[in-house]
């Protein structure tokens, strides 16, 4: 993520589960943990027994707030108010981690002149362009640096075509040139980061918390009190979220917000502090480190953009700076055996690598923008892994409507999921929009092996692999992604191996050649050695630092070298727990180097002591760095090591730098580059919210990516005529029994039995002003979709005094999807979201809309489309409503 | 002759000769309650295993017997899991053994109104046939700002949450060699 | 030292009486248990049915379902005005002592009665006490008559409905054998195994019991005077319970009976009076035959 990326250097979790154990306070926040990751919960449960203070802040009362020691319900989409209030608290109270914070921030780098705040700009931070409704983010710089403070590089808004640049940093900092940075060690100067943050924050008020979240300010200060007296020197707080932040159109900065309270009160880099990311697929994290993402290349390099990268040189100096600290200033060596891996003989230095072998990107290719350019007819043909975009993906019509436009459609799923059969028994069959016989879409079934039928490796939440033997073959036509790919790899080159075509050069050079295993398949370890990488004589790397420019080392993902350093198998190491320390080094391998704490410097001191013996963790014996994890950090670097002068990379990490993947070795309170919305997190509201921001003038994200098409209706918001026609929060979610969009739950009678029909959860309040029943049936409506639910009227959702009025809101689980096919179906909560993403990474807002609800069962057939048509005519909705990024009242 | 169904063995008999003489115990214990044990004594074989639902990781460990699954439990040595499993987790063999499991090709023609059957070697033929003429079809070497782009916005790819790492690497790969690039996965949902 | 069923039921020398204890203070509801005992047991679906009655859609534990997950939404004694109307759900009692509002959790199952009715009834000898000190159903042996349905005070053992030759073991009874499979290997039961918590503890019961009295102690310590055993205290009306439980509320709140009495309490003296009756007419039949030889 992003968020972590643009504050540490790295986008993975900072910690791992087992590490929760030592934490003394534990704030999970946009997670319901105990119900999406119960095992993981244990470590949780384990803190508790231990002592530890338990608060989840939560629109809904869930499992995880019932084992809680406190249950804090916000509204949903009002996090950054919460978060920034916390860091007013940190700040007014003077409760903030001074040795650290001084040590390890940029808390003492001073910003430029030219740098707006918010505060100023009422709601915008200075560089802001209304025409393209993006940020030129120079001003946002350090003082003392040139231009935008990179070499060649461009500012990190500065990108006009595909503005994705935020998520390439997922194993590296932005790059800037740190050399030059004015600083003022006293914090007192008013462009220090520190004093910025102190103003832009002061509103952030417990009165306000209260108006924006609906926390009453007393329960606001006692979270504020909690987590200020579980850290410093003797105590450490971890903080816990999961998709409950991301999906916001302003999602990444929620992250931020974090970022900046973990390092202002000390808990980066430290035993049971951390920011625990908790991801929701068995690889997630892997699909991102080795990205089926459009915008990166793996290991977090950029994908080349046409306009910026269009050379080899031009790519190089984009994506880091010659001049910048850290380990991803040697970017060139990862770069260069990605392209050898790729290539092999086929890129050269003369060649640039086979620089040119990669396509360009130039704007958002993201999932959201390829459904609607089906509907436009650009996209033919459609491959879906496992994934059920009816079901699963916002705006679900858009995704069907968009499928029912492509010429073919290969779908590989373990079954047969509603977005392979979506032709004949979907939500648009029913209601007549769409003819079976008019649906010219190809469609190829092909079923998949299950994780029992295959080897290979998961990448789960805290950056470790784990490899997974074959237990069967897989059943009939069954077959693994990898077997699948490999043969349609070999078909396809096979029909153009003749060609004289210049772009068909790419495939026949590409190395393809996989050795066979005993069953006849392609070997999956030698497809993980290639991604470990080895040397030109075959030797395999032990880890990235081998990694070499020259084009003598070749490797696929180098944040994953050294998963099979000394020759083995690391990700298959299984000694017991019950063997080990609690760090458990030799069970599985995480990346970086098998690092199992980021930026584990810092539990030490600036002279490499422990900060307490409570929470040591690693230290400086006089030689090197030691304790129980590896340490990330040059091993063998002292604390007192100060760079000499022109040094550049990880020689220009000083003993006291203990981010090393940041272009100047600190901790970012202050975002000076990398993100597109802004250096610091402003409270926005979500794109479709009943609440006028009483923050600022600025209501929503003004950068959020927005889609302005008659097949994406937004919302009227705030105070726009017609918001009131969607007068209640909504918000979406998982529950225990049912794994995301279905396809792998509600298949399963053991599963379905547990949740077998969609509901809608609504406080007694909010039901009886609606004439709810518990059991009963009510239908909920947006500009997209009415969609009918069963009711559980429950206290677990209580209605919220919000600004003087009171808010409802009304949750929704978004497993089921209407088919035939499942043990158990329904509509789906999916169905009722326009698009609205977050322009950094291009996630949907799905965790916070406005709705309409009423009692009983929707109408069928064209009804439907009448009632919702309805709704969008009372609404006064046209194409224009909510696509407006920028809030009127902010223009002169 | 077992015990079951030996004159010896009648309960009755047992009842009186034994201690139970309540015949509520051993007496009353059948010759099959008496032989029970878990079926994972006699599997074949115990493979290494990671939960495929979520991203915990939780340790399994997999129970083949005569090639077929017969059980999934957790792995008491994983360091992270410690053995336990959540309901998905716990489910994890009906998910390999799952009845409404599709195992064969369907295929279904544009315009059709039901699947039907198809050979696997032949889809997957097809499927090359469509990925090189659409790429063909829709190849663009330069944008329509004249900028050299080299590739295809013809076909798309969603999905890799699910996938191993090495799965992900050659769809990664090959797809970007072929000039696609709307690969994209869960993370943005 | 706790009584020992196994033993009294004629084991010689007999394992330690095994047992579960449920500290519903850490359950998460996640339901892992049921299933784990599902595919354990195999035992079939129990049908897809929304009961609206919380996350609760199992609805009571029988032949089909082994280990059910209550749940408890209980409101807050003061709740935040908010100037709006206050609506109880049915059956939600206020304590009077609790301020915030709670969702209770408890993993149920049966409980292996150290005193068990379905066990006194059986006439075929299925239900039988194992050297674990457990009560188990033999499904080779049950004829389905039922008369352990209703003798259960706990509602836990029923007959299993569904059509022959489709469900296994239709209109035998069936409930949980505390893995008895399992046991015989020195396996943890399924449920105890996958429960992620550690709210479903299985061990030797004398140890549980002293684990559990140990976990209350320390939650009394910790300000939570509602913490409570239940079926650890051997002089109830059941003998104590092979799997106990501590619940944060009284029993009644979890739909447990709060006195639970063995139904064949009386049984022994009515054997006494219909031996004394048999023998009554034994004597007069022989004074009949006896005379009139």
């Amino acid at each position: 993520m992003p968020g972590l990326g643009a504050s540490f250097g790295r986008g993975g979790a900072t910690t791992f589960l087992q590490d929760l154990q030592h934490s003394d306070c534990i704030v999970i926040q946009g997670s319901n943990m105990a119900e999406c990751h119960p095992v993981g919960f244990q470590w949780v449960m384990e803190a508790k027994k231990r002592g530890a203070k338990v608060i989840h802040i939560d629109p809904r009362f869930t499992r995880t707030s019932a084992v809680a020691d406190s249950h804090v319900p916000l509204r949903a989409g009002s996090d950054i108010a919460f978060l920034g209030g916390i860091i007013n608290y940190v700040l007014q109270h003077e409760k903030y981690f001074k040795e650290y914070v001084l040590a390890y921030t940029n808390a003492s780098f001073l910003l430029r002149e030219e740098f707006q705040d918010t505060e100023e700009l009422d709601g915008l931070f200075s560089g802001y362009d209304a025409s393209t409704a993006k940020y030129d983010s120079t001003s946002w710089s350090y003082a003392g640096l040139e231009g935008d403070g990179r070499e060649g590089g461009k500012g990190a808004g500065g990108d006009d075509l595909g503005h994705a640049e935020g998520e390439s940093h997922g194993s590296g900092g932005p790059a800037l040139n740190p050399n030059e940075v004015q600083k003022d060690w006293t914090l007192q100067h008013p462009r220090s980061v520190f004093q910025v943050l102190k103003r832009h924050y002061a509103r952030y008020t417990p009165e306000m918390v209260e108006q924006v979240c609906g926390v009453p300010a007393s329960q606001f200060l006692e979270v504020c009190e909690a987590v200020t007296a579980n850290s410093g020197r003797e105590r450490t707080t971890c903080w816990v979220y999961s998709v409950g932040w991301t999906q916001h159109s302003v999602g990444v900065q929620y992250i931020r917000g974090a970022a900046i309270i973990q390092l202002l009160l000390g808990n980066m880099g430290r035993p049971g502090g951390g920011i625990l990311a908790l991801r929701g697929h068995a690889s997630i994290q892997g699909s991102t480190d080795i990205p089926t993402l459009f915008n990166l290349l793996p290991g977090y390099l950029p994908m080349p953009q046409a306009a910026e990268h269009e050379t080899w040189e031009a790519y190089l100096d984009g994506i880091r700076s010659p001049q910048q600290k850290g380990f991803w200033g040697n970017a060139e060596s990862y770069v260069v055996s990605l392209l050898k891996a790729w290539w092999g003989e086929h890129a050269t230095k003369e060649n640039g690598w086979a620089f040119d072998y990669l396509p360009r990107i130039s704007g958002d290719h993201g999932t959201y923008q390829t459904a609607l350019d089906m509907v436009d007819d650009k996209v033919e043909g459609y491959f879906l892994l496992g994934q059920n975009p009816a079901v699963g993906s916002a705006h679900g019509k858009l995704q069907r409507l968009g499928m029912a436009h492509l010429k073919w459609l290969v779908v590989r799923d373990l079954n047969m999921i509603e977005s392979a059969t979506f032709w004949k028994d979907g939500p648009e069959i029913e209601s007549g929009e769409l003819r079976t016989e008019d649906i010219g879409t190809e469609v190829f079934f092909l079923p998949a092996a299950a994780h029992t039928e295959k080897s290979g490796t998961f990448t789960q939440t805290q950056r470790m692999l784990q490899w997974h033997h074959k237990a069967v073959d897989p059943p009939g036509d069954c077959q693994s992604e990898l077997a699948f790919f490999y043969l349609l790899g070999q078909k396809v080159r096979a029909r153009l191996a003749d060609s004289g075509e210049a772009r068909d050069l790419p495939l026949q050079h590409l190395t393809w050649d996989y050795p066979l295993d005993a069953d006849g398949e392609i070997d999956a370890e030698a497809v993980l050695q290639e991604i470990n990488g080895r040397h030109a004589d075959g030797r395999l790397l032990s880890g990235y630092l081998e990694m070499k420019p020259d084009g003598s080392t070749a490797g696929g993902c180098w944040i994953y070298s050294g998963v099979y350093a000394d020759g083995v198998n690391q990700s298959a190491r299984r000694k017991p727990g019950s063997e080990q320390d609690w760090v458990a080094k030799e069970w599985g391998w995480a990346w970086p180097y098998n690092r199992r704490i980021l930026y584990n410097r810092a539990s030490a001191d600036p002279d490499g002591k422990p900060w307490s013996a409570r929470k040591a963790y690693m230290q400086w014996d006089g030689e090197h760095w030691v304790g129980p994890d590896n340490v990330d950090f040059p091993k063998d670097r002292a604390p007192s090591y100060r760079a000499p002068e022109g040094a550049t990379g990880p020689d220009a990490l000083n003993g006291d730098d203990p981010f090393v993947m940041m272009a100047d070795g600190k901790g970012w309170l202050f975002s000076p580059s990398g993100l597109v919305d802004g250096p610091l997190p402003a409270h926005y509201e979500p794109a479709e919210s009943p609440v006028v921001n009483p923050l600022y003038g600025q209501q929503a994200n003004p950068t959020r990516e927005v889609f302005k098409r008659k097949e994406n209706p937004m919302q009227p918001s705030g105070d726009e005529p017609g918001a009131d026609v969607f007068p209640y929060v909504f918000t979406t979610y998982r529950l225990t029994e049912h794994h995301t969009a279905g396809g792998m739950s509600r298949w399963l009678p053991y599963l379905s039995e547990l949740q077998p029909e969609f509901f809608c959860e609504v406080s007694p309040a909010h039901a009886r002003e609606r004439g709810l029943e518990n059991h009963g049936w009510a239908t909920i409506i947006t500009a997209r979709a009415a969609i009918e639910a069963r009711v559980l009227v429950t206290e677990r959702v209580v209605p919220l005094r919000v600004g003087g009025k009171v808010v409802h809101q009304v949750g929704l689980p978004y497993h089921w999807g209407v088919g035939t096919d499942a043990v158990v179906t329904g509509d789906s909560a999916n169905d009722l979201f326009g698009l609205a993403l977050d322009a950094n990474v291009h996630i949907q807002e799905t965790k916070a809309a406005a709705c309409d609800i009423q009692p009983g069962r929707r109408p069928r057939g064209e009804a439907l489309l009448r009632m919702v048509e309805e709704y969008r005519s009372r609404a006064g909705i046209t194409v224009e409503t909510g696509q407006q990024r920028m809030t009127q009242r902010n223009e002169p | 002759m077992s015990l079951g169904k030996s004159f010896l063995g009648w309960p009755v008999l047992r009842q009186l000769t034994g201690e139970d003489r309540t015949g509520r115990g051993p007496a009353a214990q059948s010759a099959r309650s008496a032989g029970l044990l878990p079926r994972t004594k006699t599997a074949d074989r115990v493979v290494d295993s990671v939960c495929p639902y979520c991203a915990v990781g939780c340790g399994q460990k997999v129970y083949v017997k005569d090639e077929r699954v017969i059980q999934i439990e957790g792995d008491p040595a994983s360091p992270v899991s410690r053995g336990r499993l959540c309901p998905k987790g716990s489910a994890s063999e009906q998910l390999v053994n799952s009845p409404g499991r599709v195992t064969t090709v369907r295929y279904r023609r544009p315009f059709a109104t039901d699947w039907e059957d198809l050979d696997l070697e032949t889809a997957t033929d097809m499927i090359a046939d469509r990925v090189v003429e659409t790429r063909a079809r829709t190849w663009q070497d330069l944008d329509h700002k004249g900028q050299k782009v080299r590739r295809t916005l013809g076909f798309a790819s969603l999905g890799g949450a699910t996938l191993d790492n090495e799965e992900n690497y050659l769809i990664k790969k090959l797809f970007t060699a072929l000039g696609a690039v709307q690969i994209e996965n869960q993370a943005r949902i | 030292m706790t009584s020992n069923p196994a033993r009294d039921a004629g084991w010689v020398d007999p394992p330690p009486r095994k047992g579960f204890f449920t500290d519903t203070s850490v359950c998460i509801g996640c339901k892992a248990c049921e299933v784990a005992c599902k595919e354990w047991n195999a035992v079939p679906d129990d049908g897809m049915n929304f009961l609206g009655s919380s996350y609760d859609n199992t609805g009571q534990l029988g032949a089909s379902t082994w280990r059910h997950v209550k749940f408890i939404e209980q409101p807050a004694s003061t709740a935040v005005d908010l100037g709006l109307p206050r609506v109880g759900l049915p059956g939600q009692q206020d304590t009077g002592e609790r301020t915030d509002f709670r969702w209770l959790m408890e993993s149920d199952v049966c409980k292996h009665c150290t005193h068990a009715a379905c066990l006194d009834v059986c006439p075929t000898g299925s239900l039988f006490r194992t050297e674990f000190g457990t009560v188990v159903v033999q499904e080779d042996i049950c004829n389905g008559c039922g008369y352990c349905v209703p003798a259960c005070p706990f509602g836990v053992i029923d007959r299993r409905i569904g059509e022959k030759g489709v469900t296994k073991n239709v209109g035998i009874a069936q409930k949980c054998t505390l893995c008895y499979d399992r046991l015989h290997d020195g396996l943890t039961p399924a449920c105890a195994q996958a429960c992620p918590t550690e709210s479903i503890q299985f061990g030797d019961l004398d140890e549980l019991r002293a684990r559990a009295q140990e976990r209350v102690d320390t939650m009394h310590d910790q300000g939570i005077p509602q913490a409570r055993l239940y079926g650890a205290d051997e002089s109830d009306g059941v003998g104590g319970l092979g799997a106990f439980f501590l619940l944060l509320d009284e029993p009644e709140v979890y739909g447990l009976p709060p006195d639970p009495v063995v139904t064949t309490k009386d049984l022994p003296e009515m054997w006494k009076k219909a031996g004394l009756a048999a023998l009554a007419l034994l004597a007069g039949a022989v004074a009949v035959f006896g005379s009139g030889s």
